[in-house]
């Protein structure tokens, strides 16, 4: 018996080892597997490296105003031209990324943690307590979302954060209503059931049962808003409030080249793709990792 | 080899190629008619060429192959059996044998891009493997009607209860009035055990129960000459099952209907079917009267279902379960599908093609150590 | 023999728009250590919720429930962990019993782990090992997820998580009714294997007539909430008294072609559960209801072990 013992447990051990690498790894080969998730991977990260290295890659400083070479055309010296004040396009879009793409991703990042958690909340436990936060939502819902974030952004004020803020207050309520239907139907199965009568804690429940087996909605609806966050913020620019000129936000940009659209569409034209490359890398990347993280899919 | 050979058959064009069934007479008896010149000639009314008198549909060396993501499905391998007009046959087989298959070709509502079917399938004096759409729609519509396992595909979500078995009983009955159309129906759903006050109500309102009686009241109210019933009760509490068998019945009996059951349960093929084919690894494994088959089981997997399920009379005893799991259809063994699993499988079983065994009468089996096993059984005490 | 669980008028109501829904009402029984109780019924007469109410995934709303002899009709925090140790459940479909996300290793682990009774390691995976043998999983399939498995297998996989807590009591709600039939044998082996070892006690929940017998040492027959009757399992077979019973035996499909069945009909209409009348619930589609079946029935022992809740059951079977 002792003799045998210890193959059994190196047996196992392995195993385990296996388990733990193989779950991870093959969520990691499928989404390498799906061509499209990881073109819009790549791209995404493309965005955030030259939003980082913005000092490296950017010719000029995104503030240097040059009056005599005002709407300049493409050239070697400016790739996509200079604006209204002379200052580089393309400087300025590649630091326009550490505005746009923070505040969109943690806008979208906050908003849906707050989400799962009231959505959680609701969800699992039902009754009264699901009933008054969803009353509160369908309030809060009915005033429309740029209104609410321009108005928590009046409130608040300018600042960076204070933006943030507002863009995450608008983004949490979807995702807790869209949440709490799926825990709603999830907690119902038997093997919560079970999971109850093995002696399961509500919170051990929520993160081990409910939530991985009802997130993956949430996952796609983050990644898609961040998209609406970005332009959302824009919004705010466009109206004067939220990240404020001269920085390069892109949105911002968006509303500077408003008046331009006539006579000098490229500086519309450079923001508008990048805010366009950013949702759409995230979208497909999201997809893929929707498929990627449900283990019944094969391969 | 035989492989080989199968693979030759399959690119034979159907209407060339000699039927490979379980009746070997059959190819004598057929001559050298062109099949489809039957058809022509006969109609919808016309018999089945090289078939018994009577008979009513006719599948021969039925073969359905379908692709699912990249696998290839093989469900069906080289079916053939008849069914006359007013019997039963009773296939039984458990899931992933290949069993719903057959019912779904047999009407043609398999998906086309990905599913391929060779073979014949008669009905009355029509081909419908190469049957038109056209005589397609005709057919499923007011000569086979079929139930169906899941209610809910079966059934309009929009429309009211009522008015979808009503518009079936009156697309049959053309020229009825509305009222009367919807008393037949109001009478045929509470045979289903469906109440007056619940008629006006939607699918979704029902339970899962409820659904499939109102498919099988719409199943019935067709008056259909060909019965195809897909596990019809399998979701239904035995006294709904009961009656819903009592009507079945019924049909049977004032219209002459043929009737087509799939189900894995033994007990209702025992009640209501006159032939039985068991089924494994989309081929018939044993085929014959409901007498034969079930005072007489052969082949092991037909011996195995019987010693599995805890039957009213072996109480006490312990259940001789079939040891494994059916395999899967898109990876079949080679020689006798079921040889995996078989207590009393040799090499011979595993490769070739196992040869069909005529017990006499329309007892028939496919395996090649019938005689073996039937010692081993005896010497055991078994049979 | 000792009774393990006894309940006496158990009720569990359901607060719905219309009134209150009887799912369970006034359910007195037994269950005798190392037996099985088999709980028969159709679709909607209570015999899930009831075994959901005795392992406490539903909370009873009247009655009293004794373990052992000890009160759990309303048990505390701690109460109810101690109680799971000893009561377990199995359930119908086996695609819905395990967490997507868990291999069979973590779903066996986790009730073993959160007993407290194995902590890490040594203990822990031999217990593991211990477990998948007893319920048939070879090894290899440790860290496969549910969707690899076969239904027979991810039943054998419930089984065990209900095993891992090493209880006295496991209620089968319907455990083989989506199981092909020759899996369905290696199930039922594998229960009545376990109930020989350890000396389990089983509710076994089901509509399939024929495996209930089998499996079952009582039988309990339920009609919309309510016990109408329940025997020992042979007995009830031979002779059922009532009149429900009698037509729900006449309605199994039986695989002797020698011995057709003589077949009762029912008629009329399954009564609404939501605040029924007080008389007998089955007395719309019972073909000799009298006027004293209008009254609430009583379960009376007929015959030695034998109860019977019909007014009418002593006359109607010649019984003095």
């Amino acid at each position: 018996m002792n003799a045998m013992n210890p193959a059994m447990n190196a047996g196992s051990e392995d195993s385990e080892a296996l388990k733990k690498q193989s779950s991870f790894k093959m969520m990691l080969k499928r989404l390498a597997a799906n061509k499209l998730a990881l073109t819009g991977g790549i791209i995404f990260i493309i965005l955030v490296l030259l939003a980082v290295f913005a000092p490296l890659i950017a010719p000029y400083d995104y503030l240097t105003v040059n009056p005599a070479n005002k709407y300049a055309g493409p050239s070697a010296q400016h790739l996509l031209g200079t604006d209204q004040f002379g200052r580089d396009i393309f400087s300025r879009l590649v630091w326009g990324g550490r505005w746009s793409l923070t505040l969109g991703v943690l806008g979208t990042a906050i908003s849906t943690l707050l989400g799962i958690v009231v959505g959680s909340i609701a969800g699992y436990f039902g009754g009264i307590v699901d009933n008054i936060i969803m009353r509160i939502i369908d309030v809060i819902q009915c005033i429309p979302g740029m209104l609410l974030t321009i108005m928590i952004s009046v409130v608040l004020g300018q600042t960076f954060f204070a933006t943030v803020a507002a863009l995450s207050f608008g983004g949490i309520w979807g995702t807790a209503r869209m949440l709490r239907g799926q825990i709603l139907t999830v907690r119902t199965l038997d093997y919560v059931e079970a999971a109850k009568a093995t002696n399961n804690g509500p919170v051990r429940i929520i993160f081990k049962y409910v939530l991985p087996n009802s997130i993956q909605q949430t996952i796609i609806h983050a990644c898609m808003s961040i998209g609406g966050q970005i332009t959302m913020a824009s919004g705010l620019s466009f109206l004067g409030l939220g990240i404020q000129p001269p920085l390069p936000e892109w949105g911002a940009m968006l509303n500077d080249a408003r008046p331009f659209i006539r006579y000098y569409p490229l500086m519309l034209i450079g923001p508008c793709v990048m805010i366009g490359l950013t949702v759409l890398s995230i979208s497909l990347f999201g997809d893929g990792l929707r498929d990627a993280m449900d283990p019944r899919m094969k391969k | 080899m035989e492989k080989l050979e199968k693979e030759k058959t399959w690119k034979e064009d159907r209407h060339d190629g000699p039927p490979r069934g379980w009746d070997k007479n059959k190819e004598k008896k057929e001559g050298k008619h062109g099949r489809r010149d039957h058809h022509h000639k006969h109609g919808l009314s016309g018999e089945i060429p090289g078939a018994d008198p009577g008979t009513i549909l006719s599948v021969r060396d039925l073969w359905v192959e379908y692709t699912s993501g990249t696998q290839l499905i093989k469900a069906v391998n080289g079916v053939s059996f008849d069914i006359k007009r007013g019997e039963s046959l009773g296939l039984v087989g458990e899931s992933g044998c290949g069993k719903s298959t057959i019912a779904k070709a047999l009407l043609k509502i398999l998906p086309e891009i990905s599913s391929r079917i060779r073979g014949e399938m008669w009905y009355e004096g029509v081909e419908m493997a190469a049957a038109s759409e056209e005589q397609m729609l005709k057919i499923r519509g007011e000569e086979i009607s079929m139930i169906f396992q899941d209610p809910m595909t079966a059934l309009n979500p929009v429309k009211r209860v009522i008015d979808q078995v009503s518009a079936v009983v009156r697309l049959h009955n053309p020229g009825m009035p509305k009222t009367k159309a919807e008393r037949i129906s109001i009478d045929m759903l509470k045979e289903v055990g469906i109440g007056e006050e619940r008629v006006r109500d939607y699918p979704h309102q029902f339970s899962g129960g409820m659904q499939q009686r109102v498919e099988v009241a719409i199943g019935l109210s067709c008056k259909p000459k060909l019965l195809l019933a897909d596990e019809p009760t399998t979701a239904l509490d035995v006294t709904i099952q009961a009656q819903v068998l009592d009507m079945m019945r019924t049909l049977m009996h004032e219209k002459n209907t043929a009737l087509l059951l799939i189900t894995h349960n033994l007990g209702i093929v025992a009640e209501m079917c006159d032939y039985v084919a068991v089924l494994y690894g989309g081929e018939i494994v044993e085929y014959g009267s409901k007498r034969e088959v079930f005072k007489d089981p052969r082949h092991p997997y037909t011996i195995g279902l019987f010693g599995a399920i805890p039957d009213m009379h072996g109480q006490g005893e312990r259940l001789q379960p079939i040891e494994g799991v059916m395999p899967e259809p898109s990876d079949l063994p080679d020689g006798c599908k079921f040889h995996t699993r078989c207590p009393y499988a040799t090499d011979e079983c595993k490769s070739g093609t196992m040869p069909v065994v005529d017990l006499g009468g329309t007892h028939r089996c496919q395996c090649c150590r019938l005689d073996e096993v039937k010692a081993i059984r005896e010497k055991e005490g078994k049979a | 023999m000792s009774t393990l669980i006894e309940l006496q008028e158990l009720e569990r109501y359901f607060k719905t728009p219309k009134g209150q829904l009887h799912a369970v009402d006034k359910i007195s029984m037994k269950f005798e250590q190392g037996t099985t109780m088999g709980v028969v019924g159709e679709s909607g007469c209570g015999k899930s919720t009831l075994a959901r109410t005795i392992i406490h995934l539903q909370e009873p709303t009247g009655g009293k429930m004794f373990f052992e002899g000890e009160d759990m009709t309303h048990p505390n925090k701690a109460m109810i962990k101690r109680l799971r140790n000893h009561m377990q459940i199995i359930f119908q479909d086996p695609y819905m019993t395990l967490n997507p996300r868990y291999t069979v290793e973590d779903t066996l682990k986790e009730p073993l782990v959160l007993s407290g009774k194995y902590t890490k390691g040594e203990s822990l995976n031999k217990e593991i090992r211990r477990l998948m043998d007893m319920i048939g999983i070879s090894g290899r399939l440790r860290m496969s997820y549910p969707h690899e498995l076969s239904g027979g297998r991810r039943q054998r996989v419930g089984i065990g998580r209900a095993l891992a807590m090493d209880p006295k009591f496991i209620a089968c709600d319907e455990p083989v009714a989506s199981l092909d039939v020759s899996i369905q044998a290696q199930i039922i082996n594998l229960l009545q294997d376990l109930q020989k070892d350890f000396g389990l006690t089983y509710m076994f929940v089901t509509h399939d007539m024929s495996v209930v017998r089998f499996i079952s040492h009582d039988i309990s027959v339920m009609y919309l909430g309510q016990l109408v009757e329940t025997s020992p399992s042979q007995e009830l077979f031979e002779r059922p008294l009532h009149p429900y019973s009698k037509a729900l035996l006449s309605a199994i499909p039986t695989t002797d072609i020698d011995k057709p069945r003589e077949r009762i009909r029912l008629k009329g209409e399954l009564m609404s559960p939501i605040n029924p009348k007080p008389g007998c619930r089955f007395l719309p589609r019972c073909e000799y209801a009298t006027e004293a079946c209008q009254q609430p029935q009583k379960l009376e022992e007929l015959l030695p072990g034998h109860f019977v809740a019909c007014c009418r059951a002593r006359q109607l079977n010649n019984l003095s």
